[in-house]
């Protein structure tokens, strides 16, 4: 009965995850997926005494240290509700790393108090199969890389830490090294029946984790939180390995498969394989100095800005992590209700990986109610640009940049735009020249039909509009 | 191997595929909600962290357990709940336009 209830809840996680594909059902299907989690977390209560570790005796079985796992429930309940609360939208990438970090923590350490366990079954002589054994390393050795690897991720969102790529001694060898000896560790710990070898296994993922993720730059942080999105999925599965339970395997290899697929499609969208993005340290040959003060820039007013869009009938907004930052999706939506009452056509065109995560912008439009229908896609936006009349490029810079197609020596070469140049005009509001995450200039900025406006997305966009007024 | 080992793969490569076939159809719009939802889902290390913490004989073991227990709730009502602000923000929008 158990199990059917698992799989039950499994069903719901399945029905859920189907929901969240599509706009009208996703808010639904999360539910539905949060009521899969309520019967599994109810189911495994309810059977707590059936569910005892087999190397416990009946007395120890017995007793249920209810206090252990109220304490721990309120405390996480606490700390998941208010960050889940009080965060802003903007920061929603690094709280999904943050979410995604604590997740695969505890596939770890649910491993470890397995651990503990070993030590003594080995003291007793008891069996323990090695195929139990090998799970144990592989719920540590992903979930403690998960838990390292998503807090770096958040440190480069937060810019705690840098968001360019640092160069490891040895490149991507250093971490070879690394998986060597966690391979050693872990033969150690099973083959020789040593429990540290799972602690020294576990510091070395620790190691892994940062050392793993702080070479990738800050663009490329999506996939990076996709794909440990997609290793805590394989760590729960792992961990359900580990203590023979079926709906820690089901939801776990369902989020492993989803994560998975979300990751190419992101590396896709940028043009790259994912093993070009995991090693390949993008960015930093590109960080040398970009020598733009001596070419020409088109600098522009709020009030030149007003004058083109209000003789413009057709205007697509390019929203960028500069919007995000500055927190300007409600002055964008003020600005396009503005131009709409002057009868001007205002669409959005979105970059798959503009911002910081796939969807990004959409969650950050959607907040300032911008209906779903007027954002367009990539492929539907391009053919849209040589009929449009003003282009606005608010904090976007390298899905913008037309070497990505033009030149081939070009670190991004290949890499899908948003082909702006070919509007009749593009108003570029930036708080500078300076380049994008890519670390590489963009020759869009020195166009003749290209109107710079250096400041800040929200002010720019308010002043625009108020210009507008005054009109 | 144990059946019960054979079985479990069974079930997870099973269960794989459906989270293949299930989210390869999903518009980009969506990719961060579901990120996050799928994020949430995978705190279902919880039923693990729940035995860890209910059958922990000794202090390590109580830590152990304890620290599992908050990590999975964090990741699972945080997960939910942010999920759900993220997506009812996108109800809101066929209502705004009218």
């Amino acid at each position: 009965m158990m199990v059917l209830l698992y799989l039950a809840a499994g069903v719901l996680f399945v029905l859920g995850l189907r929901g969240l594909g599509s706009p009208r059902t996703a808010r639904r299907g999360n539910q539905i997926a949060g009521a899969g989690m309520a019967l599994a977390i109810i189911v495994t209560l309810a059977y707590l005494t059936d569910l005892n570790p087999s190397h416990l005796d009946l007395a120890e079985a017995a007793t249920i240290l209810w206090w252990v796992i109220i304490v721990g429930a309120l405390i996480g309940s606490a700390v998941g509700a208010v960050l889940a609360l009080k965060v802003k939208m903007t920061a929603m990438p690094e709280l999904v790393a943050a979410f995604n970090g604590f997740g695969g923590g505890a596939s770890a350490l649910v491993a470890f108090a397995e651990i503990v366990a070993v030590g003594t079954i080995v003291a007793t002589n008891a069996p323990y199969a090695t195929e139990t054994e090998v799970t144990v390393a592989l719920s540590i050795a992903i979930g403690v890389v998960t838990f390292s690897g998503s807090f770096v991720a958040y440190g480069k969102l937060q810019g705690m830490i840098t968001g360019k790529p640092v160069a490891l001694p040895g490149g991507p060898f250093f971490n070879l090294v690394i998986v060597l000896l966690m391979t050693g560790a872990s033969v150690w710990a099973i083959g020789f029946n040593e429990p540290l070898g799972y602690w020294i296994l576990a510091a070395l993922a620790l190691v892994l984790g940062v050392t793993g993720v702080i070479p990738i730059g800050g663009a490329d942080m999506p996939v990076v939180i996709s794909l440990l999105n997609s290793l805590s999925g394989v760590a729960a599965a792992m961990a359900g390995f580990v203590i023979g339970n079926q709906g820690l395997i089901i939801a776990g290899a369902l989020v492993g498969a989803a994560g998975f697929i979300l990751t190419v499609q992101m590396s896709e969208a940028m043009n790259r394989s994912l093993a070009n993005v995991l090693f390949a340290g993008f960015g930093t040959e590109g960080a040398a100095p970009i020598d733009a003060g001596d070419k020409p820039v088109n600098s522009a007013t709020p009030e030149d800005v007003a004058i083109a869009l209000a003789y413009a009938q057709k205007v697509i907004v390019v929203p960028g992590y500069g919007l995000a930052v500055a927190q300007a999706q409600h002055a964008v939506r003020d600005l396009a209700t503005a131009l709409e009452e002057r009868e001007i056509t205002v669409e959005y065109a979105i970059h798959p990986v503009a911002g910081r995560m796939p969807g990004h912008m959409n969650v950050l439009l959607a907040e300032a109610d911008v209906p779903y229908d007027v954002l367009l896609d990539l492929d539907h936006s391009n053919p849209r640009f040589p009929h449009t009349d003003v282009v606005l490029i608010v904090g976007a810079n390298d899905v913008v940049n037309p070497s990505a197609r033009d030149d081939s020596t070009s670190p991004i070469y290949g890499m899908p735009i948003l082909e702006v140049d070919l509007a009749a005009t593009a108003v570029v509001i930036k708080r500078s020249l300076a380049p994008g995450f890519a670390g590489i200039d963009n020759p869009l900025f020195y166009m003749p039909s290209t109107m710079m406006l250096f400041s800040d997305a929200k002010s720019a966009l308010e002043n625009i509009e108020e210009a507008l007024v005054d009109l | 191997m144990s059946p019960e080992f054979i079985q479990g793969i069974v079930v997870f490569v099973l269960a794989a595929f459906v989270g293949f076939e299930v989210i390869s159809k999903v518009p980009p719009t969506l990719h961060t909600p579901l990120m996050s939802g799928a994020n949430a889902i995978s705190g279902i290390t919880i039923v693990g962290a729940i035995i860890a913490a209910a059958f922990a004989d000794g202090p390590v073991a109580i830590i152990l357990g304890l620290l599992a227990m908050s990590f999975a709730m964090i990741n699972v009502v945080g997960g939910f709940l942010v999920t759900d602000r993220m997506l009812e923000m996108f109800k809101k929008k066929p209502g705004a336009k009218k």
